[in-house]
């Protein structure tokens, strides 16, 4: 694991996201309660939605153009065929870090 | 050999250290022990009874004076250990040195002080010993008024303590709830509740920025500029541990003093124990794992082998009627899942966090009863999978039975108001059901609730329900969304009647079965909260769909349309140049006349949005709405100034209408238009508002719609001057505020009630009045330009971070 450290918590509205360019492609952000946060990928497998504009609720957020709705556990769709990647990312004193080494291998594969 | 064991700090740890020596082995060891307090062990978790005045000093103490000399353990309190020298192996006292063979730092911790102005005055406390709790206790004799910083476990105790000696009392508190390190929002709300029940104010999101005083404090200044006045201020933000003997030493400390599952530190005669460790990066606050720490390393002292672990722990608030329960790890961390179950009428909220079959993590607020079982469930990782279903009912229960769907009727106390058209309460409704009117229709006759416009129905069947039990058949009724099981017209009538003023109170009063509602809920929740209590509800934009959140309607492809107002339709060269110039600028690829008689800028990326509304702004356009439920256009014709059949000034009242009415927040979206004369070249016969000129003044209907139905508006009224028509428009819209379910355009809200109740409540002249005054109340916050505001916040507009280089590594 290659921890890095991205921004303050408080960067993240709560109950918000916010995107991330990778080399896989945006990766949203997204904040939960005061200290949760988690990462996938910020593309829609229905028609390429941005996530990070969905509305995020308990562990979900639902997609802004369609309303398909993700688990951001798992990154399955609820009742849809269709699952966005998941990445690992945590917070340390008040501060977002997420693990480029798992970004860079899933693009290796 | 008698080993000499000197110990340095006498509180909860070391004591429990002691106990178990003299316990095992009272020879092994000739203890000296030194306290910078001048007294023995007592139970400090028990210094908030003390300060409520439920208990006194004496009944807290663990060791007295003759334990001690029992025990054979020479006492040094009241003196301060101010060094240890290693390679003499001595430990410096105030008054003088004593040898070591073995030594214990047990110093615990430090209140942490927020390095404000006024820090120092007299005044200030902080909470950590019996000397800091005589001081409050004194201090509040005097009466006057407290304000506690921090709404932790120690504030809210020292809080509840000070308000029960009769002191007035108010919380200031930096983050969003109270004890967010041990809660979630919703048992913060309920805590707050319970707390402010008592006459304590919370201040939430509050920031001090100074204490105020001349020689005593006399307030307590918070960032937003606000002044609290304060006779007393105590200071309870946090601990750190008490580790500068330790790094005077040379021993090797990071947080706390670094040591091993032996609680040995860097130096192998030296030990450390209680909150004054660091162990594998934990720190600790609460005294179950010291407990463990002091068997620890009594065993290790003794010569057996032991290892210290780092186990789950519970919380508890010991403020008689706050019945809170928290354990494990409720919050952060992927691959999990929440159980939630809340009864409005109890006053309960109990949520269970899963990850695999596991249960990792339990908040509680109301009925902890099961606390403890919980917390072992947890403790032993005890496989769940089998009893998922019935959890969250506890031990007791075992076969299963739901919220009670009923209960947030229950709740209410008899003077609620159900029947707001009527004036009709709760306990009027229930007495004429047990007086025998035991359907629908019998209770209106009999108390004319839900006699009017209807949209209190539901509530009164469910107060029948309530009331007969299964006598009643009730009818079924569409609730909101999965997450709850009552109608839109019934969380609005609950929001007044209960008087429920933000999300968390929703939640929790009206038995929501998720933690913060759904896509579906959440927006509809946020628009009733703020059109009923503008004064107290901030919007909360993350439960808005991203084109209110954006202020921007999102296109199929990601990018963003920008819709600049244009007052009535008019516009002129400057602001042509401005959009045109602002079209180069951004390669806005399609420029297009829309057909609310205005301009689209569409295609435009998310990252431009905030710069095109700045360079538009300066050119005086501000944010046409073209995203929001709420103001859309006002379509006018040219009316008197040019037409030759112009009847009034059609242009001008199209205007004054969409500077009156632009930036509030509606059901759904609502569209104007003003027509000069009967040949309506402005189409306001299929408008939610459209006014027709006539010579004898203004013709304004409403209700229509031209969108996926078809439908002509209904004349409202007939009136003389420009001046009622402006009323009778904005009394009429802020009546469609007050009542509609989210999502209804007016159409659709109006065949519900009827047009001719509309018409009853407008015709009284007192409630127009009053419609146009709440509606104007409202405006003053939110008749601002959000694309001005938006674009101080560029920054929000960008991504995080570009790691795109650091991936591909
Ligand atoms: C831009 C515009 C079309 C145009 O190029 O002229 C437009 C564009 C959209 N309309 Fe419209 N409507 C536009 C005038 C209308 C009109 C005509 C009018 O206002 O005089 C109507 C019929 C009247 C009415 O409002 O009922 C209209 C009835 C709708 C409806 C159906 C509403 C209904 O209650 O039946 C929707 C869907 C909705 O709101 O749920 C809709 C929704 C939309 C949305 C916002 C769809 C969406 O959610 O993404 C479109 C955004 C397109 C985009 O990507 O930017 N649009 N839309 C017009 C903007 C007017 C303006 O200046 O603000
Ligand atoms: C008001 C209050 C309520 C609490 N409620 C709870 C609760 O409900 N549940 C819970 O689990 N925990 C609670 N706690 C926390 C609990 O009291 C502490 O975790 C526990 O007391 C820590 O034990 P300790 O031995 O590490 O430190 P302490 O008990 O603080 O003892 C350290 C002692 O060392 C002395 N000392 C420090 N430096 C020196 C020096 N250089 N020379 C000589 N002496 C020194 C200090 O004066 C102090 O007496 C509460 C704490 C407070 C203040
Ligand atoms: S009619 Fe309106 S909603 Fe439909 S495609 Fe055209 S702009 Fe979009
Ligand atoms: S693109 Fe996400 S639901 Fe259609």
């Amino acid at each position: 694991m290659s921890w890095i450290d991205i921004c303050a918590i408080d960067d993240i509205p709560l109950r918000g996201a916010r995107k991330l360019k990778t080399a896989l492609g945006c990766v949203a952000v997204f904040r939960t309660g005061e200290e949760e946060v988690f990462a996938a990928s910020d593309t829609c497998p229905h028609k390429g939605g941005p996530l990070s504009e969905g509305i995020v609720h308990g562990q979900s957020v639902t997609c802004p153009l369609h309303n398909w709705v993700f688990d951001l556990n798992s990154g399955h769709a609820q009742g849809e065929d269709g699952r966005i990647a998941t990445y690992p990312a945590r917070t340390e004193a008040g501060r977002v870090l997420i693990d480029v080494a798992r970004l860079a291998t899933r693009s290796a594969a | 050999m008698t080993l000499k064991l000197v110990i340095v700090g006498a509180g909860m740890a070391s004591g429990r250290v002691i106990e178990h020596l003299v316990e095992e082995n009272p020879d092994a060891f000739d203890v000296t022990l030194f306290n910078a307090e001048p007294r023995g062990n007592y139970n400090r978790i028990m210094l908030s009874p003390v300060l409520s005045g439920e208990k006194t000093y004496d009944e807290i103490v663990t060791h007295d004076e003759d334990w001690y000399a029992r025990h054979g353990v020479t006492c040094r309190f009241g003196e301060h250990v101010i060094g240890i020298d290693r390679d003499r192996r001595v430990v410096i006292g105030q008054k003088g040195e004593v040898s070591y063979d073995k030594l214990i730092i047990a110093t615990g911790s430090a209140p942490f002080i927020i390095p404000v102005q006024g820090k120092d005055l007299p005044g200030v406390i902080t909470y950590r010993d019996l000397d800091d709790t005589n001081a409050m206790i004194k201090a509040a004799q005097e009466g006057g008024k407290a304000v506690v910083i921090g709404g932790g476990l120690l504030g809210l105790e020292a809080a509840a303590g000070l308000a029960e000696r009769g002191m007035q009392v108010t919380v200031v508190h930096l983050m969003g709830h109270l004890m967010e390190r041990q809660l979630d929002e919703a048992a913060g709300y309920l805590l707050r509740r319970d707390l402010e029940k008592r006459g304590i104010t919370i201040r939430t999101q509050a920031s001090t920025k100074a204490i105020i005083g001349n020689g005593q404090t006399e307030a307590v200044l918070l960032e937003g500029g606000e002044t609290l006045p304060a006779d007393l201020v105590v200071m309870a933000v946090g601990i750190r541990p008490e580790t500068r003997l330790a790094s005077d030493t040379g021993l090797e400390v990071a947080r706390g003093i670094e040591v091993n599952a032996q609680m040995q530190t860097s130096d192998q005669d030296i030990y450390a124990v209680g909150e004054c460790v660091e162990f594998g990066g934990h720190l600790f606050g609460l005294v179950a794992p010291l407990y463990d720490q002091a068997k620890v390393l009594a065993q290790t002292l003794l010569g057996q082998p032991e290892a210290f672990v780092v186990k789950d722990i519970a919380t508890k608030l010991k403020v008689t009627g706050c019945d809170l329960f928290s354990a494990g790890d409720f919050a952060e961390g992927p691959g999990r899942e929440d159980i939630v179950f809340r009864d409005p009428s109890r006053g309960v909220y109990k949520r269970l966090v899963i990850e695999g079959d596991r249960l990792v993590g339990a908040v509680m607020y109301g009925d902890t009863a099961d606390g403890t079982w919980f917390f072992s469930l947890i403790k032993d990782g005890t496989k769940i999978e089998e009893m998922r279903e019935t959890l969250i009912f506890g031990p007791a229960f075992q076969e299963g039975a739901s919220a009670d769907p009923l209960s947030a009727v229950a709740a209410l106390p008899p003077e609620a108001e159900i029947c707001g058209c009527n004036g009709i309460c709760k306990g009027t409704i229930t007495n004429a059901i047990a007086s025998g009117a035991t359907d629908l229709g019998a209770v209106r006759a009999q108390t004319k609730a839900s006699a009017s416009c209807g949209t209190c129905t539901g509530l009164v069947e469910q107060l029948l329900q309530v009331t007969l039990g299964d006598d009643f058949q009730m009818p079924t009724a569409q609730p909101v969304c999965g997450c709850c099981d009552l109608t839109h017209e019934d969380v609005r009538r609950l929001i007044k009647a209960q008087e429920l003023k933000s999300q968390e109170a929703v939640w929790q009063e009206l038995g929501w079965k998720s933690r913060n509602g759904c896509h579906v809920c959440r927006p509809a929740v946020n628009f009733y909260l703020l059109a009923d209590w503008p004064l107290e509800y901030r919007d909360d934009p993350q439960s808005r769909f991203v084109n209110e959140r954006k202020h921007a309607n999102i296109q199929k492809d990601g990018t963003f349309s920008v819709v600049p107002r244009m007052w009535g339709g008019i516009t002129n060269a400057a602001e042509l140049r401005a959009i045109a110039d602002a079209a180069d600028k951004y390669n806005v690829p399609t420029v297009k006349v829309t057909g609310g008689q205005r301009i689209d800028l569409l295609g435009i990326k998310g990252e431009d949005l905030p710069h095109i509304w700045a360079d538009l702004n300066k050119a005086g356009l501000v944010s046409g709405h073209a995203y929001s439920k709420g103001l859309r256009t006002v379509k006018t014709c040219v009316g008197t100034d040019h037409c030759r059949f112009g009847t009034q000034d059609s242009t001008g009242l199209g205007i004054k209408l969409e500077q009156i009415l632009w930036g509030s927040w509606t059901p759904h979206k609502v569209k104007l238009a003003v027509s000069g004369c009967p040949r309506n070249c402005a189409e306001a016969t299929c408008k939610d508002v459209g006014i027709i000129c006539v010579d004898s003044g203004y013709q304004v209907g409403v209700a229509g719609a031209a969108g996926m139905d078809l439908k002509e508006t209904e004349r409202l009224v007939d009136v003389p001057t420009e001046a009622e028509a402006i009323e009778w428009t904005v009394a009429f819209i802020q009546l469609y505020r007050e009542n509609a379910k989210y999502l209804d355009r007016p159409y659709k809200w109006v065949a519900k009630v009827g047009l001719a109740w509309v018409k009853e409540r407008l015709i009284d002249p007192v409630e127009r009045a009053r419609l146009v005054d709440a509606f104007e109340l409202s405006q003053s916050f939110f008749r601002k330009d959000p694309w001005a505001e938006q674009a101080k916040q560029a920054e929000r507009f960008q991504p995080l971070a570009d790691l795109t280089l650091e991936a591909a590594e």
